[in-house]
């Protein structure tokens, strides 16, 4: 899919430039691009080793682990299919708690954790099962309190207040998560009322 | 009223966020000098590991842009955009963040540099980028990682929930920043 759209900004883009004869506009806007991809992520460096390593400091002292504790009621009404203490709830939660806290290349192992368990409750079938569904509702849908990647991207580009993004970000993320979280709800009832799958 | 809440909360985040982490750091025991500096020592590798995906993407843009592709296309959206109070330059981005994370990273940095972070573009496009996730992708590794290949409606759900937090994020930026 990636692939598409990327081939096709740039084949368009060509097309059209040929059209209005402006050719050369194509390799000006080439070069611009590449040029600021670099100075971009070299800007990005500082911030994000910055995160990273607060990030780092609340792994080890479980901060991480202490809001799997706090999160265990919610999950059990999330997941009523999941029997309580099954291993595939802590890593449910420790894969919420990263995204959370933005650890995004921590929460990716948790979250893989976390399917091979539910696929295990699942039989190993092929179909989706209701927790699976939920999981990745919840997951897509899931709040960055400390977006840094972006931050960092903001104060690259000399932003006055790199950080006044992050309440209009809890708010839409709340709306979108609570979206999702019903949209589940009604469709596993649904699906459940035909009779299963 | 909401932004008399939204400022300081962004304003607090932060600050609030290393203090209560640094302290409960050191309450624990943990070597946190020696914590920190592993753990940058990724966000510097992470960086560098971002330019092939931020070169491509924005060398594409910039074609796209440079060569009035984008204007075109835009021209097109504008009566719908407009109608529902969204800038047409934000179209593109909430069209990738569901396909690639990288991609749309680099699609927000684009319209982040080219219009500045603290104009009205700029801000939406960061406020998208934290609100959303790569759906696609997500759900491309974590079932493909189990062998689920019947997704019945999570991506639907997943989908949803990307459009919803969307539409969010321009409601409340314009509540916020205009």
């Amino acid at each position: 899919m990636v692939n598409w759209i990327w081939t096709i900004f740039i084949i368009v883009g060509v097309a059209v430039a040929a059209a209005q004869g402006e050719i050369h506009k194509v390799t000006e806007g080439a070069i611009k691009g590449a040029e600021m991809a670099v100075a971009v992520a070299l800007g990005l460096i500082g911030v994000m080793a910055l995160w990273l390593g607060i990030m780092r400091i609340a792994q080890e002292a479980g901060l991480v682990n202490l809001l799997a504790r706090a999160a265990r009621p919610v999950m059990a009404k999330l997941f009523p299919s999941i029997p309580s203490n099954h291993p595939a709830l802590g890593h449910i939660i420790m894969n919420l708690s990263a995204n959370i806290l933005g650890l995004g290349s921590a929460a990716t192992p948790f979250g893989m954790k976390a399917m091979q368990e539910m696929q295990k409750l699942n039989g190993n079938r092929p179909v989706a099962s209701e927790a699976m569904c939920t999981f990745l509702a919840l997951n897509t849908s899931c709040l960055t309190l400390v977006p840094a990647t972006i931050i960092s991207v903001r104060v690259a580009a000399n932003s006055a207040n790199p950080t006044e993004i992050v309440g209009p970000t809890i708010l839409a993320t709340a709306v979108g998560m609570t979206v999702a979280i019903t949209a589940d709800w009604i469709l596993r009832t649904y699906y459940r009322r035909r009779g299963g799958f | 009223m909401l932004t008399e809440i939204l400022d300081p909360l962004s304003r607090w985040t932060v600050p609030l966020l290393l203090t209560i982490i640094l302290l409960v750091g050191l309450m624990k025991k943990v070597k946190v000098y020696d914590a920190f500096v592993s753990g940058a020592e990724e966000g510097f590798t992470i960086a560098i590991k971002l330019i092939p995906y931020l070169v491509a993407m924005m060398v594409a843009i910039g074609i796209f842009r440079e060569t009035g592709a984008l204007a075109i296309v835009l021209g097109f959206l504008a009566p719908l955009t407009s109608w529902l109070g969204i800038p047409g330059e934000i179209l593109p981005l909430a069209i990738m963040r569901p396909l690639s994370g990288s991609g749309a990273l680099g699609v927000a940095t684009e319209l982040i540099q080219t219009h500045g972070p603290d104009s009205f573009i700029g801000r939406l496009a960061s406020t998208m980028q934290g609100t959303t996730d790569t759906t696609f992708f997500v759900l491309t590794i974590y079932f493909g990682a189990v062998g689920v290949s019947r997704y019945r409606y999570a991506l639907f759900t997943g989908l949803l929930a990307d459009v919803t937090s969307f539409l969010a994020s321009v409601y409340f930026c314009r509540l916020l920043f205009i």
